[in-house]
């Protein structure tokens, strides 16, 4: 590897011994940086050198590193997943920075989502969100035949734009209200227009904003900053169908 | 009453006496402008309004319960926000949130002292220096009260300082009324927005002119 294009970098990055421990935001040099790099396999390279140096590696959230898992979870410069449209964090690729930049990378903030450590957060109450209704009640058995239910395109691409939620939280960490709505508005939306789903939608948007207010979440006030921090694009408009869902719901 | 305390259901309420305050002031926009055809247009024109008698009571207490549902539910729902978020970003960049989205118990705080002051000053008229008297049909001057009144850069800047503040409000709040109804999708949503944006343009510049038409020929002269 060539040294003119290898970067050298400064991280700042959220040090947090335990869930209840005071944290702060350390520095790092992180050196000889390939732009080739994902944003995770940079700071793999910093553990390391933090090993040989007896300091306790910084501990962050990661799975699939394609993309499509919603482990990883930072806030990069203050903006969830970093500053490229539509890219987790795992995607991201050092090449998007330059030479001497300073790194900022914070973990995700809100009430629901309390810090592990350092970087890691718990995020089981979006679990709770979806044990609450983001499912259909049906009969198991014996495998239905594949279009015993049709479903018109334009329904099914509809419901399959609200199923790309990978549920990794960014729109938690991005809304200044520390809101699920985006979240829980695809999972209402994805499964509002399906046959299957129709059924228990009233009971479903019910349940699941219920379960949203007592995991301690904010409400929803329209900032659509979630929709810009999403790495999946999910759109606010989710969030008006599940708002029609509600008042559907309410005069049922 | 689950929908009173719902996530969903108290931004509806919300919304809806939002929304129908946003009528009320355009209403009211129109009236005030009748000032514009001298004193003869808005002295009858406060003249038809008290002429309604009880209907005009039945009106205040309707939008006096509007305020206060939209200004209880504003300050809950924005004290469980913060609560929902309690510790800031060392770094934090607003992608898409705006100026006016992230003031609103702001501007609307600013706009309800301000009702409180204007309700004093052109409705009880208690505040020290209203002009009060009757013109040649002894009908009330409000012509004389409001010309009088602007003519001090003071009260006038008040106003125009409150009128900037509700359109900040409304530039959010308006298309906000929207997406919370449930009328929104990603096609219509721009449009809303600056309709939205538009109307709470409008609202200002249509109260705005008025103090500064005023306090502008009184410096003139």
């Amino acid at each position: 590897m060539s040294d003119h294009n290898t970067m050298n970098l400064t991280l700042h990055v959220w040090r947090q011994k335990g869930p209840n421990a005071p944290g702060k935001l350390e520095t790092y040099e992180a050196k000889n940086v390939s732009p080739d790099m994902s944003f995770l396999e940079m700071i793999d390279e910093v553990n390391e050198d933090l090993i040989k140096k007896g300091v306790e590696p910084i501990a962050f959230d990661h799975d699939c590193r394609e993309g499509i898992c919603g482990m990883c979870s930072q806030v990069i410069n203050g903006v969830p997943h970093g500053g490229q449209d539509r890219t987790t964090v795992c995607q991201l690729h050092m090449r998007t920075f330059k030479d001497g930049d300073n790194i900022f990378i914070e973990p995700w903030r809100a009430k629901a989502f309390p810090i592990v450590k350092d970087l890691v957060v718990d995020r089981s109450a979006l679990d709770t969100i979806i044990q609450a209704g983001g499912y259909t009640s049906c009969h198991t058995g014996g495998v239905a035949d594949g279009n015993t239910i049709l479903i018109p395109k334009p329904e099914a691409d509809y419901a399959m734009d609200a199923a790309e939620c990978i549920g990794c939280g960014a729109c938690v960490a991005g809304c200044p209200n520390g809101s699920a709505m985006l979240f829980t508005s695809a999972k209402v939306s994805q499964l509002a227009v399906l046959p299957q789903g129709k059924v228990e939608a009233a009971t479903r948007v019910n349940a699941m904003t219920e379960a949203l207010q007592q995991c301690g979440f904010g409400n929803c006030s329209n900032h659509y900053e979630c929709q810009a921090a999403c790495p999946k694009g999910i759109n606010v408009k989710f969030i008006a169908k599940l708002n029609r869902e509600y008042l559907k719901a309410v005069f049922e | 009453m689950q929908i009173l305390k719902s996530v969903v259901g108290r931004k509806v309420f919300m919304a809806i006496t939002g929304q129908c305050m946003v009528l009320f002031a355009v209403v009211h926009m129109l009236g005030n402008s009748s000032i514009f055809i001298g004193p003869d247009g808005i002295n009858a024109y406060a003249k038809h309004l008290h002429d309604l008698g009880p209907l005009v009571w039945i009106f205040r207490a309707g939008l006096f319960a509007f305020v206060a549902i939209h200004i209880c539910y504003g300050i809950q729902l924005t004290l469980e926000n913060n609560a929902a978020n309690p510790t800031a970003y060392a770094v934090k960049k607003q992608l898409k949130a705006t100026f006016a989205s992230t003031t609103m118990i702001w501007t609307g705080l600013l706009i309800a002292l301000f009702v409180i002051f204007h309700i004093l000053h052109f409705t009880a008229r208690v505040t020290p220096g209203v002009v009060q008297g009757v013109d040649a049909l002894g009908r009330y001057d409000v012509f004389t009260m409001v010309v009088s009144a602007f003519k001090n850069g003071g009260i006038a800047f008040v106003y125009v300082v409150a009128m900037c503040a509700l359109f900040f409000h409304l530039s959010h709040g308006i298309q906000s009324f929207f997406q919370t109804m449930g009328w929104n999708t990603d096609r219509t949503q721009c449009t809303i927005s600056t309709i939205g944006k538009a109307v709470a343009f409008i609202l200002l510049a249509g109260y705005a002119v008025i103090p500064i038409s005023i306090l502008a020929s009184a410096l003139i002269k």
